[in-house]
């Protein structure tokens, strides 16, 4: 069947992940007080940003390395990194 | 990484995307000795795209690729679909002549492809090393002499650094070639492959095994904002994805999975979709700035190839044939600067020359506002196109209503809350930004 959630399509995909995170929130009091539409956890096609009523939780195991949020931030608040090499998202197909 | 490698290469290519591998081909074949270094488990493993790749510019690297590199399906038919919510309204055109040697263009997957591509390379002997990110380039006396990896001991030197590190290059923001980029110079593209049985595929779109087809659609699928959606038919499976400019993703707080969702449940997708099975999800930006964004592309010791040097045409959906042809121009340029062992900015002018005296720049120049212009006026996508809908279904529709007087409804629907003189102004507008 096509996938109908996020979830799905996330689960279609492989990832080798680091320990450690090549997404960082600079400033997570940005995001309480400055950004009331938390616009990252929107655009972001891997759904890697999610609020979670005080602090922005990046899960960013399921990152597409894509470079929205670098870009997209309107507070220019996230520390963007290329995963350690070999690591991070694995295209098999397109 | 130092101890098995060659203290010094001629090249250092960075990134094994067609850019990068295209460059790295072609300095190989012409006996400099190069390292090509790759971040992903294997070339392609981080590279997306929607799957069309034009014959012309890679056959001016490998003659007769088709004969051995994994294509997809041969395209012979290209179509435009202007689609509202309930309608669409469609043109294209469909020719054999596509369909033999030597083709016009394929669909590629491009896993696949640029694993072959990057072992092209390796086989005129270009050194590949995987799994490795560069993290900067070693800038000494104002000039680029090599790279710094994540690697133990990964310092590199050579003459020259191709940056074909890809959109995001931060490699040419470390030197200052270029400004971060923009939301709205950059496209947030999202797709899904979708398997499907071959003869299913056939009867769909009306094709034979070996031959494909291609829709690009514009209006409900974008939600009307700046942006296209895409079905691809490769051998057994279905690429179908759609882009907004990120500025218009931010600005209309979409998701943009939900995006793609919409475009498959929608009914005139949908049908083509159905009994699908999905394979893989992917996203990706796409460098859409134009001309106005293309950055410094020489410096001392260093050049910029492909996506890292903005070379995408939104508008013709060129991208990866301009990866291609720039990679082999600049790996020409390093060539004839090795010959003068000249590896200034200078000396490696005559890659800029090429770049902007090809079809590349001028391409990029000619429509170097429309992107501009059409994410300013969101008239035509949200206004014109289902307007045009809705005229389409009034000349075919017949209700005894007679041919004189439907003609003049459809002008008065089409002008009707514009105003004619508000309407000319608009396809001035558009004629200008597209000349």
């Amino acid at each position: 069947m096509s996938t109908k959630t996020i979830e799905e399509k996330q689960y279609l995909l492989r990832f080798k992940c680091d320990t450690k995170s090549h997404l960082t929130i600079l400033d997570h009091e940005v995001c309480l007080t400055k950004c009331p539409d938390k616009l990252c956890t929107l655009f972001c096609p891997g759904e890697v940003y999610k609020w979670e009523g005080t602090r922005m939780q990046v899960g960013f195991e399921g990152c597409h390395e894509c470079g929205s949020c670098r870009i997209g931030c309107p507070h220019q608040n996230i520390k963007w990194e290329y995963p350690k090499g070999g690591h991070g998202v694995i295209f098999r197909l397109a | 990484m130092k101890s098995a490698m060659p203290e010094k290469f001629d090249v250092i290519v960075v990134g094994a995307g067609p850019a990068g591998t295209a460059c790295a081909y072609t300095c190989a074949k012409n006996g400099l000795k190069v390292l090509q270094i790759e971040r992903g488990e294997y070339p392609g493993s981080k590279n997306v795209m929607g799957g069309v790749l034009y014959r012309k510019q890679l056959e001016e690297i490998i003659p007769e690729f088709w004969k051995e590199a994994p294509l997809e399906r041969p395209i012979v038919e290209q179509n435009f679909w202007l689609m509202d919510k309930n309608s669409v309204v469609k043109f294209g055109y469909k020719g054999l002549e596509w369909g033999e040697e030597p083709y016009n263009n394929f669909t590629v997957l491009r896993a696949k492809f640029d694993q072959w591509f990057a072992q092209k390379a390796v086989e005129q002997g270009s050194l590949l090393i995987n799994e490795t990110v560069v993290k900067e380039c070693i800038v000494e006396n104002g000039k680029v002499v090599g790279v710094r990896t994540d690697r133990p001991d990964g310092d590199v030197y050579a003459d020259v650094v191709v940056l074909a590190d890809g959109v995001n290059s931060l490699l040419a923001k470390q030197l200052g070639f270029r400004k971060e980029l923009r939301p709205d110079e950059v496209a947030l593209a999202v797709m899904e492959v979708i398997n499907l049985p071959k003869e299913k595929i056939n009867d769909r779109f009306n094709v034979n095994d070996n031959q494909g087809c291609t829709i690009e659609i514009f209006g409900d699928s974008t939600k009307g904002n700046l942006g296209t959606a895409f079905i691809y038919t490769n051998k057994d499976s279905i690429n179908i994805g759609v882009g907004t400019t990120l500025s218009s993703m931010i600005k209309s707080k979409m998701k943009p999975y939900d995006l793609l969702d919409q475009l498959k449940n929608h009914p005139m997708v949908s049908p083509l979709l159905e009994g699908g099975e999905s394979a893989e999800y992917l996203a990706h930006l796409i460098p859409e700035g134009g001309y106005n964004s293309v950055p410094k592309v020489v410096g001392n010791g260093v050049v910029v190839v492909g996506d890292a040097a903005q070379l995408v045409n939104a508008i013709h959906r060129e991208g990866s044939n301009m990866a291609m042809a720039s990679g082999r121009m600049a790996a020409e340029a390093i060539i004839k600067a090795k010959e003068r062992n000249d590896f200034s900015e200078a000396g490696l002018s005559s890659y800029r020359d090429a770049l902007y005296e090809s079809f590349i720049i001028k391409d990029l120049q000619k429509y170097k506002d429309a992107a501009h212009t059409f994410e300013e006026n969101p008239q035509y996508f949200q206004y014109y196109l289902p307007m045009l809908n809705k005229a389409m279904s009034e000349f075919f529709t017949v209700d005894g209503v007679p041919k004189k007087d439907k003609q003049k409804e459809m002008m008065k629907m089409l002008t009707g809350e514009k105003g004619k003189l508000n309407v000319i102004k608009d396809i001035y507008r558009a004629w200008k930004a597209v000349k």
